[in-house]
């Protein structure tokens, strides 16, 4: 909990900060878009989070979605198949890619970096390939309403993605902290043979870790493919993987494994958005946005390093 | 070192200690485990700071901050656990922070003298291996052995050794000893920490005992016996803690868990058979390396076999996976506490509750009442010494983990239960405690195995011994024919001449 608080207050503070200069920030258009970006961050984040809390990652998050998103817009307008069958098509070959990480990371005893590495250049490949390096939109093609809503569209104000964050965070809330399977995953992302010893089936638990991760992207895809409403095969979802890495380092997963929580992570894409958000509204030039965001996240995880190294040291004193 | 100090948040670990060694003096510290022996000596050894006291090197008051400082002094400290780099050949790890370096500023490593120098210190320690050796060829005890070479190199003074022989075999064990008094021989001031007393009553001139981070008392050489250590240790009487050597037999049902014609990884060509009547403790003896760890891995399924048929209550069966063993009933206490045995990192409470989390949970979901209520009664019924259920195993005293691992399988029932070197590194408390446990079960019809390689445990513990060599069983010894040679005899690879042997 004292890291999630320590973040949230980072947070807080970051949002006052640039309300204070520009009140704009607070501006309800500002807020709504705000939100919508959180909400599409934050669903694969809390996926990614679960592969960290393995011990694991998970690279091919931003190439996975370019994947899908030139995908689905073939299957609308080029296949003129239906809606259901591509949306079920999508989240099922992010699912069964995620299987296959998984399972070349626990049978085959592949490093998770590399596997996933692979995926991150095999899938972007694969994307410019199949559409000859054009970018997809999705035209005219009729039926898509509710897409478009889930992407574009507000629930009493509130942006859908940012609702669908919210129903994805609880059930994995669920999941993570109060489920049997929560529990093996954190025991095995502590100590896998001790877990094994334990009678953990410890290759299931982090395989399924990796399908889950898998349909979110694939949920977050269709969200990304909507709301740019159209793929570039070569420029979507780029680095994508890393804002959900940072997402989950901040909100308290460690890369080692066993550590994170559901509202770290969240909190965690929240600041990540904040501070995209404020090198827009307090003028300063976009091109230093990464370096913006690099910096932010050095120092708080550096002040986090030194206040805990120094709680410690007081609790043996 | 006189009055020494340190405490912890809410735990005075030492209070007003002191303790003295001469040059050419071995000094056996002793005491159970959470008496302050590590504590004293990481204050020694610089890596910890004490709160008050001093310490003074001839005559000459000193202060340690750090580790770099006591080795400064030439105090080299010895840990119980390995801390040697595996990735690294045996002169890398002699010389560390000490390379014997050429060509000025450019610091390159002069490779000839590292080897010869090295090789100069591995043969006055009679040890047989090249220095260009990769650490991870070695054995533990080598390993152990070039931990030694290192401190000699660095020309220690005053020598700490935190249970030395804890991984060794007799032999190697002998070997060490005989170091040690060439060491003292040459005037090196030792602090040997032990548990095996018979290695204490061997070697030490003087044993200093440690109570509850205090001072509980002295012995000079002629004083030093077994029985006086334990008093003084535990501050009761050895009958409450020895192995009471005869004990009605209740082994029934002779074959009730039988292996046959089992192979393992390590010995593909070897293969092991023996039975374990209901209610019969079988004792695995054997030097370590004889394929007795590998045999109780196989068993329960976290190396499945090679090859090999495993019976209970005369039904096959298949074990591909712990979870195969788990189911039934069949479960390891493992060697290694900390990396297999519990997740140090998670709770008491998730510790006792992960095999059985099935049993506390509805729809895929834990009810944390029903998981505390089975820690409670888990930490009760062992005796576990925690501040909470909530507080990291890690932070448990080596026996209390010990019961904290027996604790979570006797919350589901066994059947057939292996021990692998159940009481290595506790202290004689929990000890006792562990083989109390060990014998109820037994009474109660569990199958049970236990791997040691301590003498007086195996000797003390089983029904009957099953001695492995290399990956066979040499020899099965009953009970009336027990004794540390006919086990030393079998171990070493002499076969026996009875009819019992089941190997082949």
């Amino acid at each position: 909990m004292k890291k999630e608080l320590g973040i949230f207050i980072l947070l807080i503070v970051l949002c006052a900060i640039v309300a204070a200069i520009n009140p704009n920030f607070l501006l309800a258009i500002n807020l709504q878009n705000l939100a919508r970006q959180i909400g599409a961050f934050g669903i694969f984040s809390i996926g990614l989070g679960l592969v960290i809390i393995t011990g694991g990652i998970e690279l091919s998050v931003g190439s996975m979605m370019a994947l899908l998103g030139v995908l689905m817009s073939m299957m609308l307008t080029e296949w003129k198949l239906g809606v259901i069958v591509a949306v079920v098509v999508c989240i099922g070959l992010a699912m069964s890619l995620g299987m296959i990480h998984g399972l070349l990371v626990t049978r085959v005893k592949m490093q998770p970096f590399i596997v996933t590495l692979c995926g991150l250049l095999f899938y972007r490949g694969l994307a410019r390939f199949i559409t000859k390096d054009e970018t997809k939109g999705f035209g005219t093609v009729g039926g898509l309403d509710f897409l478009r809503f889930l992407a574009n569209g507000n629930l009493f104000g509130i942006p859908m993605p940012f609702v669908l964050l919210i129903l994805i965070a609880v059930v994995t809330w669920i999941v993570l902290h109060r489920s049997v399977y929560g529990r093996y995953l954190f025991a095995t992302g502590k100590n896998s043979e001790a877990a094994r010893y334990a009678g953990v089936n410890t290759r299931r638990i982090v395989t399924v870790a990796y399908v889950i991760s898998g349909a979110l992207t694939g949920v977050s895809g269709i969200v990304f493919a909507f709301y740019t409403n159209s793929v570039s095969p070569a420029n979507h979802g780029n680095a994508y993987e890393l804002y959900g890495i940072a997402a989950a380092v901040l909100g308290g997963c460690s890369l080692r494994g066993g550590e994170g929580s559901v509202i770290g992570i969240i909190i965690g894409a929240a600041l990540l958005q904040v501070l995209r958000n404020l090198v827009n509204l307090l003028g300063i030039p976009s091109s230093l946005d990464f370096a913006v965001m690099g910096a932010v996240i050095l120092l708080g995880v550096m002040a986090d390093q030194i206040i805990s190294a120094r709680r410690n040291r007081r609790q043996l004193v | 070192m006189s009055g020494i100090s340190k405490r912890f948040p809410g735990v005075v670990a030492l209070e007003n200690v002191s303790l003295s060694v001469h040059p050419g003096e071995i000094v056996a510290l002793i005491g159970e485990n959470g008496a302050g022996k590590s504590t004293l000596m990481k204050i020694l050894g610089g890596v910890i700071e004490k709160d008050s006291g001093t310490i003074q090197l001839n005559g000459e008051q000193i202060e340690l901050n750090s580790p770099a400082e006591a080795g400064s002094r030439h105090i080299e400290f010895i840990h119980q656990e390995l801390s040697v780099l595996d990735n690294l050949d045996v002169a890398a790890n002699i010389f560390l922070h000490r390379e014997p370096t050429r060509a000025g500023w450019l610091k390159l490593i002069d490779r000839k003298i590292l080897y010869t120098q090295a090789d100069e210190i591995l043969q006055r320690l009679g040890l047989e291996i090249s220095s260009r050796t990769p650490l991870s060829n070695l054995s533990l005890a080598q390993q152990q052995l070039v931990e030694i070479a290192r401190a000699i190199s660095a020309g220690a003074r005053v020598l700490i050794m935190d249970e030395p022989t804890s991984s060794l075999t007799l032999t190697e064990t002998r070997r060490l000893m005989e170091i040690v008094r060439d060491l003292k021989a040459d005037g090196v001031s030792i602090i040997y920490i032990s548990h095996r007393l018979h290695e204490v009553e061997e070697i030490a001139d003087r044993v200093v005992v440690l109570r509850d981070g205090r001072n509980a008392g002295e012995l000079s050489r002629d004083d030093i016996s077994h029985d006086r250590m334990v008093r003084a240790m535990v501050g009761r009487d050895l009958a409450d803690f020895f192995l009471t050597k005869d004990r009605p037999a209740v082994t029934t049902e002779h074959d009730w868990f039988a292996v046959h014609g089992l192979s393992t990884l390590r010995y593909p060509n070897t293969t092991v058979s023996f039975a374990v009547g209901r209610g019969e403790i079988l004792g695995l003896a054997g030097l370590v390396g004889a394929g007795r760890s590998e045999v109780a891995r196989a068993i329960s399924g976290v190396d499945p076999p090679l090859k090999g048929e495993v019976t209970l209550a005369g039904e096959m069966l298949w074990i591909e996976s712990p979870q195969d063993a788990i189911e039934r009933s069949i479960y390891l206490v493992p060697e290694d506490r900390r990396s297999a045995g519990l997740i140090v990192d998670a709770t008491v409470r998730e510790n006792i509750s992960l095999p059985a989390l099935q049993r506390y949970s509805r729809a895929g979901l834990v009810n944390l009442g029903k998981e505390t209520v089975a820690a409670a009664h888990a930490c009760k019924s062992m005796n576990i010494k925690t501040a909470s259920y909530e507080t990291k195993a890690a932070k448990l005293s080596g026996g209390n983990q010990q019961k904290l691992v027996l604790a979570r399988w006797l919350a589901l029932s066994p059947q057939v239960l292996i021990f692998d070197e159940p009481t290595r590194g506790i202290d004689v408390g929990s000890k006792s405690e562990i083989y109390a446990e060990i014998r109820r079960l037994a009474a109660e019809g569990v199958s049970v195995i236990v791997i040691s390689s301590e003498m007086e445990e195996v000797l003390g513990i089983s029904d009957r011994i099953a001695v492995m060599h290399e990956g066979k069983i040499t020899g099965l010894l009953e009970r009336e024919d027990f004794s540390e040679e006919a086990v030393m005899r079998l171990a070493t690879g002499a076969r026996s001449e009875t009819p019992t042997v089941a190997g082949n």
